[in-house]
């Protein structure tokens, strides 16, 4: 029942990722936790299951979202972890900024 | 979430001030804490080496693609490139932009870097944490060092 074992999480993989309305839309809808089977996911949207299975596996790729197979259907959940380590990324290269920037400060106004 | 960081810092001095710290290598270098083997030219490869204590085995690697005096000056570059010995040319860098703006008390300075969503999946993201506890801190000592 289980899916494949998590994979290392990269933050570039999740800014793609999530560079993508369809994919965001989808994030937005599973993003309360509960797992949703493809058709569910398709419906009251514009595209196909097979374009829904697509974008879905892009997501799962970056740890965004995790299958699992009930009955014949697969059902997908989405997992938080992969948007917090990528804001942990960005966040890191921010305070790197900051730190700069203060530099740059003293260095100008001496 | 974006992908991009956006800062902004108002600087107490003339904005062509800024603008020669931010262009003449050896001003940039004195304060990002790089050694920039010559001047920066729009269009060429800036090559160096950072100069924090125990990176010193980093090496900068830019390229200058604006440099519209005073305004704005960008370079992309490859932010993440801590191993010696891997050739970082056919990673698609990340773009930094400094936005400069005069207002009454010196000027306004934004800085913009772009494009995290093209570092290449084979990238893990232990380079991120070991930016984070590393340079990062060595940042923040240095910082405290000067001001004491």
């Amino acid at each position: 029942m289980s899916t494949a074992e998590p994979r290392s999480i990269e933050p570039a993989t999740v800014f793609a990722a999530l560079g993508d309305p369809t994919r965001l839309a989808l994030v937005r809808k599973l993003c309360d936790g509960q797992s949703r089977s493809i058709a569910t996911l398709a419906a009251d949207t514009e595209l196909t299951r097979q374009a829904v299975t697509k974008h879905l596996a892009v997501m799962e790729d970056a740890g965004l979202v995790a299958s699992e197979r009930v009955g014949r259907e697969s059902r997908y959940a989405f997992r938080p972890d992969a948007i917090e380590e990528a804001r942990a990324c960005l966040d890191a290269v921010s305070r790197q900024w900051d730190d700069a920037l203060m530099r740059l400060k003293r260095f100008v106004e001496d | 979430m974006s992908d991009s960081i956006e800062k902004s810092i108002d600087l107490a001095a003339p904005i062509e001030r800024v603008w020669r710290a931010l262009t003449d290598h050896r001003e940039f270098g004195a304060w990002f804490r790089v050694a920039i083997d010559g001047p920066f030219a729009l269009g060429e490869e800036s090559r160096g080496r950072i100069t924090h204590p125990g990176f010193e085995n980093v090496k900068w690697q830019a390229e200058v693609v604006a440099m519209e005096r005073p305004r704005l000056f960008a370079f992309t570059w490859h932010p993440y490139a801590v191993e010696p010995d891997v050739d970082y040319s056919g990673e698609t860098p990340t773009r930094v932009e400094f936005h400069l703006e005069p207002i009454d008390t010196g000027t306004r300075l934004r800085v913009v870097e772009s494009g995290f969503d093209a570092l290449p999946p084979g990238r893990k993201a232990e380079a991120f944490r070991m930016n984070d506890g590393g340079w990062g801190g060595q940042m923040r000592n240095i910082a405290a060092h000067v001001d004491g």
